[in-house]
């Protein structure tokens, strides 16, 4: 290849990477600036219709149901202010688990239930090592004990 | 100490050839202690088990990732900027090295995405944003090499380094800014780390080892760069015998 | 230190193809990179006295 052949090749390529580099932030930026929609937002009808998108929350504690099939997995997604349910056929994640967080992409369905098609695990930024984090958890729930106590005593501890 | 004295590659050659060993051995020796603490003495995490310690090579790339970037275009900008030749060749011998930190956490954090997420991948901005940074590195590196004429050469890769640098904070606070699935940082100016102190510390230790390695890498190819470039000068020819 | 075995630690609690798949990728592309670096040195080092010796420095 003459010298100025491979410049003009070079040019070409550079170019080439430049508009994948350009048509990648405008695809990206475009459709997954929100990555997902909090069940607050679905709500407020804030999410696309009748178009895939995702959400996100944390799984309610205790709402993890497999249906009579096997493979049907229902769930409830929540922001702690408002909640969806969740239907998904497939393998969970190993980090999902009840109470920590997730992100699921599919369309929501007239009946109210958001169908599935994938389901990630959104963990935190929190590493320790197991102990220590059975140590905050029983602090916790220490705490929520009192809490409950204190209120019984409030209200009179009323026979409940 | 006249520091101007090393800005000229004929003077600043020999010094980086005494310096690069230094790295090379502080970067070997941290690596071996960061890996030690990340494998022998990191407990193990209480929900992802010993997937996570991917950590200890993840972070410190992507790290350096953004760091070398904004160094090169630093130095970049002094080259367009003063017109100096030692900065542009400098910039020119980062770039490889960041291309490299920045597929490097990638990588790895694909191999922990994986188990932990469920994908390889997602279009989320932080992922986004880094990949963008290694489509940046190669956009320089390719504009460089197009270009004949190194000065020119020179100051048209620069241009490109400038711009970009408006990525760095985006990939940085893209956690914050947006709704991601990768998570928010562990460590930050701002607060108390929310990692355990034995997994705090390897991390940091090869964080430290990867930036010497950097330092290391890159002061070996801007040698190999002044050779290239400046072969014609008087000076090469008087290093025939010594190296 | 929590690891009973060396087939133990070599596992990772399940995660081995994953934590074994980054660690050894990275070490191959570090030093795949410091072996180029030596390389390149040495063809530069190598040209620069070859050009001294034919025509002497310009």
């Amino acid at each position: 290849m003459k010298p100025r052949h491979r410049r003009f090749a070079m040019v070409v390529g550079g170019l080439a990477v430049l508009g994948i580099g350009a048509a990648l932030i405008l695809n990206a930026f475009n459709s997954n600036l929100v990555f997902f929609y909090s069940p607050t937002q679905v709500s407020a009808h804030e999410a696309p219709v009748n178009r895939s998108f995702r959400i996100g929350g944390l799984v309610q504690a205790g709402s993890l149901k497999r249906e009579a099939d096997g493979v049907t997995m229902r769930f409830v997604v929540t922001d702690t202010a408002r909640s969806i349910p969740v239907s998904y056929k497939g393998i969970l994640p190993d980090l999902f688990k009840e109470g920590k967080g997730v992100v699921a992409q599919g369309k929501l369905g007239e009946d109210g239930v958001f169908h599935a098609s994938e389901v990630l695990a959104k963990h935190d930024e929190n590493y320790m090592p197991p102990e220590a984090a059975d140590a905050v958890e029983k602090a916790q729930k220490a705490e929520q004990e009192s809490q409950k106590t204190l209120v019984m005593e409030k209200t009179g501890g009323s026979g409940r | 100490m006249n520091w101007f004295k090393f800005s000229s590659p004929q003077t600043f050659y020999p010094l980086a050839g005494r310096l690069i060993p230094v790295f090379w051995v502080l970067a070997v020796v941290l690596a071996v202690a960061g890996l030690y603490i990340g494998f022998f003495v990191a407990p193990t995490d209480f929900q992802q088990g010993d997937a996570y310690r991917i950590i200890f090579i993840h972070v410190p790339a992507a790290w350096m990732s953004m760091f070398i970037y904004l160094v090169m275009a630093g130095w970049a900008a002094l080259g367009l900027v003063l017109n100096t030749r030692l900065s542009s060749m400098m910039a020119s011998a980062l770039a490889p090295t960041g291309a490299l930190m920045t597929f490097i956490a990638l990588w790895t954090g694909s191999f922990w995405g994986r188990p932990t997420w469920g994908t390889w991948w997602v279009w989320d901005a932080r992922l986004t944003s880094e990949l963008i940074l290694l489509f940046l590195y190669i956009g320089f590196m390719a504009l460089h090499a197009s270009i004949d004429e190194p000065r020119r050469a020179d100051k048209a890769a620069a241009i490109l380094a400038i711009v970009g640098v408006v990525n760095v904070p985006i990939i940085y606070f893209s956690v914050k800014w947006w709704n991601t699935l990768h998570q928010g940082a562990s460590v930050s100016l701002t607060r108390a780390p929310s990692m355990a102190t034995t997994m705090l510390l390897g991390m940091l230790v090869m964080a430290i080892a990867f930036w010497m390695y950097s330092i290391a890498a890159a002061l070996s190819r801007v040698r190999s760069i002044i050779l290239e470039r400046e072969r014609n000068s008087a000076w090469i020819g008087q290093l025939q015998e010594s190296r | 230190m929590q690891w009973g075995s060396v087939g133990e630690f070599f596992s990772m609690g399940g995660y081995a193809e994953y934590v074994w798949g980054a660690f050894g990728v990275t070490l191959v592309l570090m030093v795949g990179e410091v072996v180029v670096l030596g390389r390149r040195h040495a063809a530069a080092l190598r040209d620069a006295r070859r050009l001294a010796r034919a025509g002497g420095p310009r």
